[in-house]
Formats: C-alpha cells, sequence, structure tokens
C-alpha cells in the first residue's frame, strides 16, 4: 500500500450496499403485498403467460414483471424468455418489453 | 375541525412515541390545543415518556368500552395549558380496540375543541397498529436510517394508502410526512448509514424532519419530559422545526449535513478514530 492509499483509505461503503438491497426487497413487496397500486402485478404475469402460452411453450418462471422506479418515472419492465427454437438454430431468445407509467 | 396524526412505523424501537409526546408537546407549546392518545394497548409507554405514569385512572380501552368518558380519562398536562394525554390500558388485549368506538372518541374530542389529535401507534402491522392509523387525516412515519426499519415504514406507508378511512371511503389519501430520527450526518457522510436522500428515494414520501443522534432524547425520557421542552438540545431543535412544518410554516431543513472539516481536522480526526480501533 502507497502512502497516497495510506492517506486516502476507505472502508468499503456498506450504506450504498444496504441502499441496493433495500431497491430489490422494496420493489418486490409493493409487488407482492398488493397495498399498492402495483398489486395487479402477480395477476398481470399469469395473465401474459396465458396468451403467449397458446403460441409458445412456457414456464411462469420464464415471464418476469418488476416495477422499478427511475426518478419521478415508474418502469414497468416485462420479461419472456423464449425457449430454444430447433429450426432455427438459435440458442435462447431473449425479448424485453419496457412500458413507463406516470 | 380536529386534525388526527398517526406517528407510525412499523418497527419497534424508531422514536414513535418520543415523536409522539414531542409533536404534541410543540402544537400545545404553539397555542394549538392538542390530545395525544397512547394506542399500544398491553404496553403503554407514552405515559412514562410524558411524566404522568402516576396520574392514569381511566385509559382507552375504558372509553372505547363507554366504561368512562373521554373528559374522564384524558390527563391536563401540569406543564402546558393546551396538552392533554389519553393513556393506553395496562391489562386489556389489543383486541379490545373496536373501531366503532376509537371513532367516537376522535369525534368527541374534536367536539371539545382539541385542534390537533395525535395518535401514538404500536410496532408492528396488526390490529392496534391498524386502529391507530384507521382516522388519520396525516401520518409521520418515523424511520431509522436502517434497512429494517426503512422496510417495515415502507410496508406501513403501503397500508396508509389501502387500509385508513380515507382510502376506504375514496377520499384524498392519508397526507404521508418521513421523520427520519437517531441519524448521524457525519456517519453517513463516511458511507456507514443510509443518507436522508437514500432514504427519501426509497419510500418516496415528502421529508418533515430529521432528528439527529442525540443524548438529550434519553435524558429527557429518562424525567418523564417530552424532549422539545429541553433547552439547548440539537433533538429539541429539530422537533421545533417539525412543529412549525406540521403547522404549514417554512423551516429551512437543518442536521442533514454534517459540520465541514478542514484538511486538518480530517487528518487529525482519522487519526483518532484509528487510535480507537486499534485499542
Amino acid at each position: 500500500m502507497s502512502i497516497l492509499d495510506w492517506f486516502f483509505f476507505r472502508e468499503p461503503d456498506s450504506a450504498k450496499l444496504a441502499k441496493d438491497r433495500l431497491q430489490i426487497v422494496v420493489a418486490r413487496e409493493r409487488a407482492s403485498t398488493g397495498d399498492r397500486v402495483q398489486s395487479y402485478l402477480p395477476q398481470l404475469q399469469q395473465e401474459l403467460l396465458q396468451v403467449i402460452a397458446k403460441y409458445e411453450k412456457l414456464d411462469l418462471e420464464q415471464v418476469s414483471v418488476m416495477l422499478d422506479r427511475k426518478g419521478d418515472a415508474e418502469v414497468l419492465e416485462i420479461n419472456i424468455v423464449l425457449p430454444e427454437d430447433p429450426k432455427r438454430g438459435s440458442s435462447v431468445r431473449t425479448r424485453g418489453l419496457s412500458l413507463s407509467t406516470g | 375541525m380536529a386534525k388526527v396524526t398517526v406517528i407510525t412505523s412499523g418497527k419497534g424501537g424508531v422514536g414513535k412515541t418520543t415523536s409522539a409526546a414531542s409533536i404534541a408537546a410543540g402544537l400545545a407549546l404553539a397555542g394549538k390545543k392538542t390530545a395525544v392518545i397512547d394506542f399500544d394497548v398491553g404496553l403503554r409507554n407514552l405515559d412514562l415518556v410524558m411524566g404522568c405514569e402516576r396520574r392514569v385512572v381511566y385509559d382507552l380501552v375504558n372509553v372505547v368500552k363507554g366504561e368512562a368518558s373521554v373528559r374522564q380519562a384524558l390527563i391536563k398536562d401540569k406543564r402546558c395549558e393546551e396538552l392533554y394525554v389519553l393513556p393506553a390500558s395496562q391489562t386489556r388485549d389489543k383486541d379490545a380496540l373496536e373501531l366503532e368506538g376509537i371513532g367516537a372518541a376522535i369525534d368527541e374530542l374534536a367536539a371539545m375543541g382539541f385542534e390537533h389529535i395525535i395518535c401514538d401507534s404500536p410496532a408492528g402491522i396488526e390490529r392496534g397498529a391498524q386502529a391507530a392509523m384507521y382516522f388519520a387525516d396525516e401520518a409521520v412515519v418515523v424511520t431509522n436510517p436502517e434497512v429494517s426499519s426503512v422496510r417495515d415504514s415502507d410496508r406501513i406507508i403501503g397500508m396508509l394508502d389501502a387500509k385508513t378511512q380515507r382510502a376506504v371511503r375514496n377520499d384524498t389519501p392519508v397526507k404521508c410526512h418521513l421523520l427520519i430520527t437517531r441519524y448521524s450526518p457525519k456517519r453517513a457522510a463516511a458511507g456507514e448509514m443510509l443518507k436522508v436522500e437514500d432514504v427519501l428515494e426509497l419510500l418516496g414520501i415528502e421529508l418533515l424532519g430529521v432528528i439527529p443522534e442525540s443524548q438529550s432524547v434519553l435524558t429527557a425520557s429518562n424525567m418523564g419530559v417530552p424532549v422539545v421542552m429541553s433547552e439547548k438540545s440539537d433533538a429539541a431543535d429539530a422537533y421545533r422545526d417539525v412543529v412549525k412544518r406540521l403547522l404549514g410554516l417554512q423551516s429551512p431543513h437543518r442536521f442533514i449535513e454534517g459540520e465541514k472539516r478542514g484538511f486538518f481536522s480530517r487528518l487529525f480526526g482519522a487519526g483518532e478514530q484509528r487510535a480507537v480501533v486499534g485499542g
């Protein structure tokens, strides 16, 4: 460790880690407890799955619905992982859909 | 019109009762006729913090059950003309809190000319906490800059949006204020504690105030005096600011930033800390 490192030595920033962990847990709990507006998320996930299942074989785990907050805007992020398509020889295709709400 | 304000948090031990006592006392000192109600049935403590524990005769459960009148149960504060305490029962269980009876008690307080009714919520998200928030017009969500407190506050904000009379009746929602307590600007600046802005961003409600970590809070509760009545205390100054803001007055936020330190004091300060850690 150089002299400069000693002068500017800082503990790893645990508050940053706390904030990151909270952002994830709070978003998940808002979606599942149904106390806030996001209460329809689990149902939305189920219904999307039903629609997509008409065209593709999918499991519930392959459709993820997340609500995130960026500044004043809320971002509803829907990720659908489509299964391998042997005819086209591609591996896994991931398609994302993002909707922004007030 | 009486304004009903619930002091709530979800998590225990974050400073709900301390804040309820100081906000109620501060409003009363500002000349507003104020009643503070302890909803923590079975674990009452507001009476101790307010210093009236030896004057409790009737309690909230007696009032809700119709065994005593509101007037009989109210304890008049000896230091401040406009301040009254309605204590919780120490022996009954929380199921004794029927919403109908609480609503009637709040209506009676309003009819007696009370301008502010402060409801000190118990910890948790069960019946007692829901009873304390049900009739609220405004809410003060007390949060420590710490992970479990922030998570629980988020749950409580969700319940304030969904499970109060205002939500049920589709009235304008309960106005939620964030009160951050036990804050240390120094530790936040060092990256050891969530910053005020982090907590605000996570919870997304308006900041009412920041109460710095202070020895005067314990000293005041030892003596049974709401900390807002202490002199030469930064926590008391912070609560006085909070009361001003609740009354709609402007008051710039304080206690968010620590004192600015120069190069030499940082150098010597850092040395001191290392010595402590090393020893």
